[in-house]
């Protein structure tokens, strides 16, 4: 195989070789083929009953899995306008593994720690469009108050944790709080989240390991979207699947087709209720495909482009009303009036964002220490 | 009153703050059956069982992230690295998690980080340092450091008391070296309050932990001299006492400041710009600074009695400064 050039002219899985022109071109190409045929689901998800789910359940998690879509592009809007600074990175296309992890925990008891394209999570745990966008544009209405940027935010009311950038960090702290709560005698599931990237890191083995030997009530999921940042999975791990270390911390682990909103919500309800009960962590593998850059400002050049065509057309939101229509939970002419009570929601959200004050740098520095 | 010694002391405020709130637990490697490497939590599990003296993996960022979020959750741990030395494995949790969570979350983050550190032990590069200065310069983090059975009670207790996170430095060398009586009951001493130690007229050491103990017995030899020295105690150097500071070197307008740590970045730095910024026309002469060598710290006895700071070589430094 001829060497790329620059990866600019990204064609088919060779797209991506650019960061491997150390390695024999024949391996590279074949390991990376063989995990993204690993990876590819079904075109429709199949039409059958998911978990404990009720009717109003299918249309609540794609009511939130639709909202994390229309707020997530209204934040490009105003990241293009300048009203929003710093980072935006994006869940379009996987927004369904957040959106329905935050909503198998039990919102009164359970922990949250959201990680970088979780911004679903935060909804589906209860939290409002306006305070994240508050967040974004630096308002003293942000759950961090202007202290820190995009999704990095706690709401110490709601029990969510936000995490520092380095990734794999939040593992072990959520660890320690499934540890605590068990000790203070409470039922209480922490729930966190890792990319196929930040899997990588020392801080993922530790925690998990900890985790293991704990017996914590801990799940996490890992939101393999088989990119981290432009390096792709193939230069990520060596192993068929991440999923597979979990016999090696001799935990339960398991995969699932994280484009389909309503298999999530079944496999990590499924893990909750055992860490619950006190059986113990689990790891969950969601596959899925970054739709977009890294972040806003990246093109995602280095993405072979009929790879993201095959997943447009496994999208989780065009794959969600494809089931409802099907199952019959929601009609096309019920899902547009939803949708559109949706938009207008988040537009009036916005709104209140916008007219909000920003912080007051008085209690600045007094606020570090408590 | 109990005589107690400095690692008694810690043991001591430990075990009283654990018997007061059911929120404080002990977390590190061997702390539980072996009791911790140098035996601070000896006993504890058998008192306070298996859940509140945990034995973990040996994985120091875990440690410290589980710390962190057992804080989180409304409990107080105490987390113990096994040596200071290791706490470079668990850097990004104490700095990065526990330093700013306050600050970004508004969730109180009650955790005392213990980290046993210090030369003299015969200890080598890997089990001898003083990392205090690493996390002196981190918003966020309080950092203390005892050098008195005392003291090293009051610290501690006040430590877990504490809404923050607390690195507690205790220093090996003085764990059975040194005695004095300590109450049984409640001690506390305030976080960011340093101590006087010895009054004097002449010259004063501004110091902490084990070189407090080498100010004190240079200080004894010059007193036969005439020369009369003042030690203050910092204990707290993140936040440090300014007053406490300013009050001796008012009094003495001859500072040496010194510290077992490196000389170079060291927190004894802070403090000698301190005083030059704020006392400037206290002085009568220039700040000096006392240290250890800018060198890992060796194994071999000769080589590390060389490197380290000493009674000899604090005896000279005030000698010289005397003389100025
Ligand atoms: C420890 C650490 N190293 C590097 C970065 C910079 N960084 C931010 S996101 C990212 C890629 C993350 O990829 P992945 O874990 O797969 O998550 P994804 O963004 O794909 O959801 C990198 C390298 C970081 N935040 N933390
Ligand atoms: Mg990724």
């Amino acid at each position: 195989m001829a060497k790329a050039k620059t990866g600019a002219t990204a064609n088919g899985v060779n797209g991506a070789v650019a960061h491997h022109e150390n390695l024999p071109a024949g391996v590279f190409q074949q390991n990376h083929l063989k995990k993204l045929d690993a990876l590819l689901p079904e075109l429709d998800i199949p039409n059958r009953k998911y978990g404990d789910l009720t009717k109003d359940d299918y249309i609540e998690l794609y009511r939130l899995l639709y909202m994390t879509r229309e707020v997530e592009a209204r934040l490009t809007r105003l990241y293009r306008q300048g009203k929003i600074v710093g980072g935006v990175y994006l869940s379009k296309g996987t927004e369904a593994i957040a959106v329905a992890s935050g909503y198998s925990l039990n919102r009164d008891t359970d922990w949250l720690f959201p990680m970088h394209r979780d911004l679903g999570a935060h909804m589906s745990f209860g939290q409002r469009p306006m305070k994240l966008y508050a967040q974004y544009m630096g308002r003293a209405a942000g759950p961090t108050r202007g202290r820190d940027g995009n999704t990095h935010m706690s709401d110490k009311s709601r029990r969510i944790v936000g995490m520092i950038s380095h990734l794999g960090s939040m593992i072990p702290v959520a660890v320690g709080a499934a540890i605590g709560c068990r000790m203070q005698g409470k039922k209480v599931v922490s729930l966190t989240f890792i990319g196929d990237g930040g899997a990588s890191i020392g801080d993922f083995h530790e925690g998990l390991n900890f985790a293991a030997v704990a017996h914590a009530p801990f799940v996490l999921i890992i939101e393999n979207n088989q990119y981290a940042y432009s390096t792709p999975i193939v230069a990520q791990y060596g192993a068929a699947k991440i999923i597979d270390r979990a016999i090696g911390y001799g935990i339960p682990g398991e995969v699932v087709d994280g484009n389909n909103i309503y298999a999530v919500y079944e496999t990590v309800k499924k893990a909750v209720d055992r860490a619950r009960n006190g059986g113990g962590p689990t790891m969950i593998e969601a596959v899925t495909m970054r739709m977009r850059g890294h972040s806003e400002h990246d093109d995602h050049f280095y993405v072979p482009k009929d790879l993201l065509e095959k997943w447009a057309e496994r999208d989780p939101i065009l794959r969600a009303q494809r089931f409802l229509e099907k199952s019959g939970h929601l009609k096309e002419k019920a899902r547009l009036k939803l949708e559109e009570d949706t938009i207008a929601f988040i537009e009036a959200e916005i709104e209140e964002a916008s007219a909000s004050p920003m912080p007051d740098t008085g209690d600045l520095v007094s606020s570090v220490y408590a | 009153m109990p005589v107690m010694t400095y690692i008694e002391g810690i043991s001591n405020g430990l075990r009283y703050e654990m018997r007061r709130d059911p929120s404080v637990f002990i977390l590190g490697e061997d702390v539980g059956v072996y009791g911790g490497a140098f035996k601070v939590t000896k006993g504890f599990i058998d008192e306070f069982g298996p859940e509140r003296v945990y034995d973990t993996p040996l994985a120091e960022s875990a440690i410290m992230g589980v710390g962190v979020g057992a804080a989180l959750v409304g409990l107080r741990p105490v987390v113990e690295f096994q040596f200071s030395d290791f706490i470079t494995s668990g850097f990004n949790q104490v700095v990065n998690n526990a330093g700013t969570m306050h600050f970004r979350s508004g969730f109180p983050l009650p955790v005392v980080i213990r980290c046993p550190s210090g030369a003299g032990v015969h200890g080598g590069p890997f089990h001898s340092q003083n990392p205090e200065s690493w996390f002196t310069h981190v918003p966020g983090l309080k950092v203390v450091a005892p050098s008195t059975p005392y003291d090293a009670k009051g610290l501690i207790i006040a430590a877990i008391r504490d809404n923050n996170p607390v690195l507690y430095f205790e220093h090996k060398f003085l764990y059975r070296r040194i005695k004095e009586d300590v109450p049984e009951g409640e001690v506390i001493v305030e976080i960011g309050k340093a101590d006087l130690k010895r009054e004097g007229s002449d010259l004063s050491v501004v110091c902490y932990g084990a070189a407090v103990h080498l100010a004190l017995e240079a200080a004894e030899r010059l007193q036969q001299e005439g020369i009369s020295v003042e030690v203050l105690d910092m204990r707290s150097l993140y936040p440090y006492d300014k007053e406490a500071i300013v009050r001796t070197v008012k009094k003495t307008g001859r500072v040496m400041v010194a510290h077992e740590d490196w000389l170079t970045g060291g927190v004894g730095g802070e403090f000698a710009a301190f005083i030059s910024q704020e006392c400037f026309e206290m002085l009568d002469a220039p700040v000096t600074r006392l240290a250890s060598a800018d060198c890992p710290y060796p194994f071999s006895s000769i080589l590390e009695e060389h490197m380290l700071i000493t009674t000899d070589k604090v005896y000279a430094g005030l000698k010289k400064l005397a003389q100025y």
